[in-house]
């Protein structure tokens, strides 16, 4: 199978209005260990320097660093650079799932049947969490992409299908704490709304489903060049299939994930992996760009 | 009260004969609690707003009575309990055995908002999570307890409780001591030992534990403050502690102090802005990590809270036979979890008999009792418990027991009535892992036979007897005696936030005095100057504004001020809301009332200024708030006087500058002095003299200087700036080859000069607050790009 090699630039940069004076910040900006990608370097560079900074794994088993600046500072900048290569995945027979009210059923409670170990670890993924809560309409929505008795992975493709039709990318229409009740109502958003509330509809019907954060080879139209920093990091899902394990779907592109997109991170949804999460004192209001940039480097 | 046969049981008697035998007695012990209960909460509610409602605590005069015998049963329950729910947290949090086993549902655990995923793996010191438990128990008619619910969060009431005894046993001494009540004291110091001795302390060090409030607008923050006299703990808030390099400290103006312990009483997500809730105000960032690294003890441990799910009370028997091997002594109200298939037809069937619970706080649903509602309601909730099954809880409706209450009866005399109870009893972690009971605790009196107990503080609530079997044991409540020994001069310890608000109430207040004397001089110049069109409304609107925060700043220093200093500064408050009101008609008819006004409220200013300067104790808290007076003065006139000087005094007629001098004498509070001294109208040297340069005046430029030169250790141009004002020549300005335009430049470079103090004055402001209030290296750091 082919491997893709990406080269990454993600910078972000705060600019503060008032000097901030203490800062700490956790940081997803590392990948985490797949068996279907290699992270050959990644360095993190920090200006100004950070006064602590130390590298660890999350509880969901995600690289995780902390930094704090104890300097009265003005302005941040954090460049993660990643050398990786992604493999490409092997391909799924969707209908070959099995139905989806077994996978339900399997996830539920039995007194007499203590949960295997596969089972216990999808439940993390499986109910409400900070940024998705689960409401009738959820599951409602989804109810004509989850016919009886029908294949797991093909209902979930039909669901990932009807966002990217019903829905329009658009990213004046939310920010990060949209809540997913608006999302629906408006029919608009992102990467990242859609990838919540694609795990809403699956969860409302006890399903697990887990939020991805990474990055995705994007194409310049036709004849131009590649611009650098008109990258954006991306998110999408992963819904857990006890035969076939867990298999992504991305609801912005309608596709699922192979070897161009590159997984950073996954958890219970965006509060548990976003890129970066900080709090500071002092600042006054603040600036914030980011630019990412992915590169393909094998063609 | 009464046994199966109707005859009163023997425990109550000796009650009933007080009780019975002087009615008169009766009404005078039920006046000294309520005024006990009303002068200790003036006490408590040092911080409330004037205006706040705070609401009474309600304490019924009868005691509610348990036998040893009947005790000794209960208590070895909540003990064992307790000691279970420690396990199962360890479990939870660590290994979840539990989990794989199925003795527990992920549904219960994983789906509850409660359960703090970053805390999984974390070892709090001696293995202890629960250091606090209380549970809700109620007694059925047949006199049995039974467990209606777990407290695992952060527990409240044991102060209420305390409170409550310390009351009671006033208003009944003879009796209190003829039937031998056991003492509750062993409980604050027990939780205050287990606290010290689990404290992760380095060598050498002596542990500091605090005592983690949300604030003074919480419900049960009197109890915070009543907890925290007593283990002898700081009553802190979030910003008052700090995480560096994985430490906690305590911020107090002599530095940062670190924290080896913090007894939370701010439920665990809202703790740690950073790992937990974002958008939570009240916690210290990097708490979390903190705890993880073993470096501060947090009780409860965070993540307690996940074990107040009703759901979980029907698993709880099986666990403990699994954990403890222990058959769990306690039985709980029958309670099923829907989220088995058979319970929720089960539940179906018999949603009429049972009360709905939600199984996690998360959920937008209350409690409801099934047969309250019509058939279409029945139907409604069904489909809901559909929906989501495992989110919900059905209970059996409980009845209650009675007691005696001393109230209205249906005459509306007052005597004994008997109403429902139910009670709450607190065990506390002893360091070796046992668990203390409290002998007593909180027993509240619910509002039907339902057993419907109002969940707000606002119920009425009973003192708890648990009579001994031999002698009662631990100390009777008494107050500490306090020798030379114990005498203590300044203040030991002065948290950072509350010096800081000493210096808002110091600069505010100035920044009043300003503001009131510019509207005044402002609508003066209305009423006696024709070409003046309009009094600048914005004078108005930033005065009322500085007004409030003045107030908002003193309020959150009440306990600084003396009772005589806070009444002015009410009488302020109430002048505030008169000028509002009449800023809001616009009316330039109240013109002549408004100079009245203003003239009374800079009288009361003044009385502030006075209290500030003669009634306050001379600690490093009322040095931050004349800090905060000087920098504010001198900012404010440094800012005006430039102003003036270039634009209205430089280039001018004489009879104009005379007036704009006229006008600063006004603002700088001199014009009397000046009048005294030099029995003739304003002219420009002397009146510059004055304001800038006399230092006998206290309201000059140069005075302020000195002053702040002398209080602040912190480094800033000030010093500089204060020489170059005291050099200033003045007598160039009568040299007469000087010359007009060499005057107009004189007078714009002393505008410059004044330009520098004014910026100099906030950066003083800032360093302050960087070195002083948020303890941060305030040098910036050179960008060293890598």
């Amino acid at each position: 199978m082919t491997a893709a090699r990406y080269c990454i630039t993600h910078e972000t940069h705060y600019r503060y209005s008032v000097p901030v004076a203490l800062s700490q910040q956790l940081v997803h900006l590392f990948p985490r260990e797949c068996s279907w990608q290699q992270c050959d370097k990644q360095t993190l560079t920090i200006n100004p320097p950070p006064t602590h900074q130390h590298q660890e794994l999350d509880v969901f088993g995600n690289p995780l660093t902390r930094l704090s600046f104890e300097s009265a500072h003005e302005a941040l900048t954090l460049t993660a650079n990643l050398d990786i290569s992604v493999q490409q995945r092997p391909n799924r027979v969707l209908a070959q799932s099995p139905a989806w009210e077994s996978v339900s059923e399997l996830l539920d409670y039995r007194a007499d049947m203590p949960p295997s170990a596969i089972a216990l670890d999808a439940c993390q993924f499986r109910y409400e969490s900070p940024a998705v809560r689960l409401k009738k309409v959820f599951s409602r929505y989804g109810d004509d992409c989850f016919p009886a008795e029908k294949p797991l992975l093909e209902c979930t493709r039909a669901l990932m299908q009807k966002i990217f039709t019903e829905f329009t990318f658009d990213s004046s229409a939310t920010e990060v704490t949209t809540p997913l009740l608006e999302v629906l109502e408006h029919k608009r958003g992102v990467c990242q709304d859609f990838a919540h509330l694609m795990i809403a509809c699956l969860r409302s019907r006890g399903l697990a489903a887990r939020y991805i954060s990474g990055y995705l080879l994007t194409k310049p139209p036709p004849g131009q060049q590649r611009l650098v920093g008109a990258d954006a990091s991306h998110a999408w899902v992963s819904v857990f299939c006890p035969q076939n394990g867990w298999v992504d779907f991305d609801p912005t592109n309608n596709m699922l994930p192979g070897n161009e997109h590159i997984t950073l991170a996954w958890g219970r949804d965006f509060s548990d992996v976003s890129p970066l999460r900080g709090v500071m004192l002092g600042g006054g209001s603040h600036t914030l760009a980011v630019e990412v940039t992915v590169t393909r480097e094998d063609t | 009260m009464l046994d199966a046969h109707g005859v009163v049981r023997p425990h109550w008697k000796r009650l009933l004969q007080v009780v019975n035998s002087s009615p008169s007695q009766m009404q005078q012990r039920e006046r000294l609690i309520q005024r006990q209960i009303r002068e200790n909460s003036v006490t408590y509610n040092v911080y409330a707003d004037p205006q706040g409602a705070d609401r009474l605590w309600q304490l019924d005069a009868l005691p509610n009575i348990i036998p040893a015998a009947e005790w000794q049963t209960l208590a070895a329950g909540v003990a064992q309990r307790a000691r279970l729910l420690n396990k199962v947290l360890a479990d939870l949090y660590g290994e979840q055995q539990l989990l794989c086993n199925g003795l527990l549902p992920t549904e219960l655990i994983y789906g509850h908002n409660h359960f703090l995923w970053p805390c999984r793996g974390i070892q709090p010191p001696g293995g202890v999570f629960l250091h606090t438990y209380a549970v809700d128990l109620a007694r059925a008619p047949d006199g049995r307890w039974w467990v209606m619910a777990d407290r695992t969060q952060s527990p409240s009431g044991a102060g209420y409780t305390l409170e409550n005894r310390q009351i009671l046993a006033r208003a009944f001494p003879d009796l209190f001591r003829d039937l031998r009540v056991q003492h509750l004291s062993r409980y604050v110091d027990t939780l205050r030992d287990t606290l010290t001795q689990l404290a992760p302390c380095d060598a050498g060090e002596t542990p500091l534990s605090v005592l983690l409030t949300p604030g003074r607008f919480n419900e049960t923050y009197f109890e915070h403050l009543y907890l925290a006299q007593h283990l002898g703990f700081p009553l802190v808030e979030g910003h008052d502690l700090t995480v560096r390099d994985g430490n906690v400290y305590l911020k107090t103006l002599d530095g940062l102090q670190r924290v080896h312990t913090v007894l939370r009483r701010l439920d665990a997500d809202f703790c740690d802005p950073l790992e937990l809730r974002a958008d939570s105000a009240l916690g210290v960032p990097g708490l979390l990590d903190a705890a993880r690294t073993g470096r501060v003890l947090v009780a409860n441990a965070l993540g307690s809270g996940v074990l107040e799910s009703p759901g979980l009370l029907g698993f709880l028997p099986k666990i403990s036979e699994h954990l403890l091997g222990e058959t769990l002594m306690l039985p709980s109200v029958a309670t099923w979890w829907c989220g088995e298939k058979p319970v929720l037809q089960q539940a179906l069937t018999q949603l009429e008999k049972l009360v709905v619970k939600p199984a996690f706080p998360s959920q937008n649903f209350n409690e409801i009792s099934g047969a309250s509602l019509s058939g279409a309601e029945l139907a409604a909730l069904a489909q809901r418990l559909q929906e989501r099954p495992y989110a919900y809880v059905t209970q059996e409706q409980v009845r209650l027991s009675q007691a005696p209450v001393w109230g209205d009866d249906t005459t509306g005399q007052k005597s004994i009535i008997q109403q429902a109870i139910s009670m709450r009893v607190y065990a506390v972690a002893t360091a070796d892992g046992h668990y203390h009971v409290m002998p007593g605790g909180l027993t509240r009196i619910a509002t039907d036979e339902h057993g419907t107990i109002s969940m707000q503080r606002g119920g009425g609530s009973k003192d708890t007897w648990v009579l001994a079997d031999g002698l009662p044991q631990g100390a009777p409540p008494r107050t500490r005696l306090l020798g030379a020994k114990e005498l203590v001069r300044g203040s030991t310890f002065l948290p950072s936030s509350l010096a800081e608000n000493l210096f808002w109430f110091g600069r505010y207040s100035e920044r009043c005095e300003s503001g009131a004397r510019l509207l005044r001089a402002e609508i003066a110049r209305y009423v006696n100057d024709e070409d003046t069109q309009t009094v600048d409304t914005e004078l108005t609107e930033n005065l009322l504004d500085n007004l409030q925060r003045m107030h908002n700043a003193g309020s959150q220093v009440r306990g600084r001020l003396s009772h005589e200093n806070w009444r002015a500064l009410v009488e302020i408050q109430r002048e505030t809301r008169l000028m509002e009101d009449q800023t809001e008609e616009k009316n330039s008819e109240h013109l002549g009332d408004s100079l009245e006004q203003l003239d009374r409220l800079l009288l009361s200013l003044a009385a502030l200024s006075g209290f500030a300067h003669d009634d306050m104790t001379r600690d490093d808290g009322w040095r931050f708030m004349m800090i905060g007076r000087r920098i504010e003065r001198l900012q404010c006139l440094a800012g005006i006087f430039a102003e003036c000087l270039r634009d209205k005094i430089a280039h001018r007629t004489e009879s104009l500058q005379r007036t704009a001098l006229d006008w600063l004498l006004e603002i700088g509070n001199s014009t009397i002095t000046y009048r005294l001294r030099y029995l003739a109208a304003a002219q420009l040297i002397p009146v510059l003299d004055l304001l800038l340069l006399d230092t006998s005046n206290p309201h000059a430029l140069l005075f302020q200087m000195n002053t702040l030169v002398k209080m602040t250790t912190v480094d800033t141009s000030l010093h500089t700036l204060s020489e170059q004002l005291a050099t200033l020549d003045l007598d160039s300005l009568e040299n007469s080859l000087f010359g007009a335009r060499n005057t107009v430049d004189f007078l714009n470079g002393l505008a410059d000069l004044l330009d520098n103090i004014s910026l100099a004055c906030s950066q003083l402001s800032d360093r302050l607050h960087l070195r002083h209030f948020a303890h941060v290296d305030d040098v910036s750091q050179q960008m060293v790009s890598s």
